[in-house]
């Protein structure tokens, strides 16, 4: 991944290094804002609730309806099945609600960024850091929603810990793509077709059911997005079933984080130092 | 402290610095004075190092700005046209904040902070977010932002401009006492007084080049004449060319405009008396001392520019 972002290096650095103190800078801006007042605190908690209804409404409500699922070669309530799905969305949500509604605020209007551009701070240690920033925040939903599974017995304690990093990868792929989508954004009207993107794959990417289930062609178009991967790795290290299967879905998960910073950089270079 | 030669800079088609030499020395200020879209803040934005030049020689604090951006900007200070402040944070934390991005370590920071804070007056806002400050303050707290790394050169976007005659007079008295202290200052203004009141030195710009350049006394006196006087007539709208046309000879330059009719002449009394003598009867005379706007209006012309 580093070596990605050194080949990435832009004409306006020094050195092709990054510099740690800078990221972290960048990092302590967004702590800074999170003491100053209470309206970050809002829009950070409100985004941890989404995921853990739907668990409580469709996995534990519906999941009273529909009664045990066999999948991965094993019997499971659907509420267990439902769980790990709603915890890589929630790492998903917390990391794209930051780097795209926050970063694209901070981008557009605020000019944030200019003002850190007007210091040592290089457009990709702001890439670095904001990606940072928002798997911290995804990372501390799944951290909360994994005691919300433990404590509900829709998870062993084992396969919480073996989940954790892994919604950590979750968090940090779809952070980058969302820094890359906010350079891209035009404006406020752009966010309600990520929103219907964002429910789509929510919706399909195996989280209420099995794929199998689908028609052929559609499963195919499931595997093709970035959810259903998240979802079938957290969900396989969550349940304990291990296979060579996770590996590709982690190696889906990296590409995709080194591509989304890697164009992120790029993009947010072209826009702040034209 | 800052060289440039030849400097070019082009966004696809458009050109908008094309060709000038500047050269600003250890605890100058300088100053770029021209109309909107003269080039003054593509220039800047060079010289600030987040916008490569297209072409030329550009050299700051005897660096490259292309290879050695980062290590140039921990010695600017830069003050942009707009604010840009962050929302998000209080008054002390805007500068504690942008201390940390020097690498400055927390405890400096906020030591700097409070001095800067005295220094722009703005210690008792120091717990307030910024939204609430009046345009004064803001670019008043953008200005102690910009001084956070103790920079050798401060480079100032129109600073002044949208602030009421107070604060005007505020911070220009803040930037002359910076100025005192040995800081290079490099701004850019369309403001006149402005720049009679800081520049040392200024560079006029139009059209992306440099039209003239000098002190703001040499500059007044190569483009423009010591006094200039300024003449209304009751049924002016029409006729001002006809009466500037009665006046040729007198003075070095006449320019009627549709108020009024300019006459440009080192000695107004007496360039008035010949006025009177040629039984022209202005309804309202004034005789002052030429500005830089004479000589601005002069170099860039009349005509809106955008």
């Amino acid at each position: 991944m580093l070596t990605t972002l050194a080949a990435a290096r832009s004409t306006r650095a020094t050195r092709p290094g990054l510099s740690t103190t800078r990221v972290g800078a960048v990092i302590g801006r967004n702590v800074g804002a999170l003491r100053s007042g209470p309206s970050y605190w809002i829009v950070l908690v409100s985004g941890f609730f989404e995921p853990l209804l739907y668990l409580l409404s469709i996995g534990v409500g519906v999941g009273a309806l529909v009664g045990d699922l066999t999948a991965y070669g094993r019997t499971m309530p659907y509420a267990a099945f439902v769980a790990p799905a709603m915890l890589a969305v929630s790492a998903m949500t917390g990391a794209l609600a930051e780097t795209t509604f926050n970063v694209f605020f901070k981008l557009k209007y605020a000019k944030t960024y200019e003002a850190m551009l007007t210091t040592p701070v290089r457009p990709v240690e702001i890439a670095f850091g904001e990606l940072t920033w928002a798997t911290v925040r995804g990372s501390l939903y799944t951290a909360i929603f994994l005691g919300v599974m433990v404590a509900l017995g829709l998870a062993p304690v084992g396969g919480a810990l073996a989940a954790f990093p892994a919604t950590i990868l979750v968090s940090l792929a779809f952070g980058a793509v969302g820094l890359t989508i906010s350079t891209l954004m035009r404006g406020w009207q752009d966010f309600d077709l990520l929103n219907t993107g964002q429910f789509a794959m929510f919706l399909f990417s195996g989280t209420f059911s099995p794929v199998q289930n689908y028609p052929a062609w559609m499963e195919v178009l499931i595997q093709v997005t970035p959810l259903y991967h998240a979802v079938e790795l957290v969900r396989g290290l969550s349940l304990g079933v291990y296979g060579l299967g996770l590996l590709g879905h982690a190696a889906y998960l990296l590409v995709m984080l080194a591509a989304g910073l890697w164009f992120a950089a790029r993009r947010m270079e072209r826009l702040l130092c034209p | 402290m800052i060289f440039a030669r030849d400097l070019v800079k082009r966004f696809g088609d458009f050109t908008a610095v094309n060709g000038i030499d500047v050269e600003v020395a250890p605890g100058e200020a300088f100053g770029f004075l021209g109309p909107n879209g003269a080039g003054k803040s593509s220039t800047m934005r060079m010289i600030s190092c987040v916008s490569a030049p297209t072409s030329g020689e550009l050299r700051i604090l005897g660096m490259d700005p292309v290879r050695d951006g980062t290590r140039i900007r921990a010695r600017l200070g830069v003050c942009p046209q707009l604010d840009h402040l962050d929302p998000d944070l209080t008054v002390r934390e805007n500068l504690t904040t942008y201390a940390r991005y020097f690498g400055l370590s927390r405890a400096e920071g906020r030591r700097r902070a409070d001095e800067l804070l005295d220094f722009v007056q703005l210690r008792d806002r120091a717990g307030s977010m910024v939204e609430p400050l009046s345009g004064g303050m803001k670019r008043r707290l953008t200005i102690a932002r910009a001084m956070i790394n103790e920079p050798d050169i401060v480079l100032l976007d129109e600073p002044t401009t949208g602030l009421d005659p107070q604060a005007r007079h505020l911070l220009w008295e803040r930037l002359f006492r910076l100025k005192q202290r040995g800081t290079t200052l490099v701004l850019t203004t369309h403001y006149m007084d402005e720049a009679e009141q800081l520049c040392d030195r200024l560079v006029v710009m139009d059209g992306g080049k440099i039209v003239a350049e000098g002190s703001p006394r040499s500059l007044i006196e190569t483009y423009s004449t010591a006094e200039v006087v300024e003449l209304r007539f009751p049924d002016g709208l029409d006729l001002n060319a006809d009466y500037a046309a009665k006046m040729s000879g007198i003075g070095e330059r006449v320019d009627p405009l549709p108020d009024r009719v300019l006459l440009y002449a080192d000695d107004g009394d007496a360039a008035l008396t010949e006025v009177h003598r040629r039984g022209l009867t202005p309804s309202s005379v004034l005789v002052r001392r030429s500005t830089l706007e004479d000589v601005f209006l002069h170099l860039t012309g009349r005509t809106l520019v955008d």
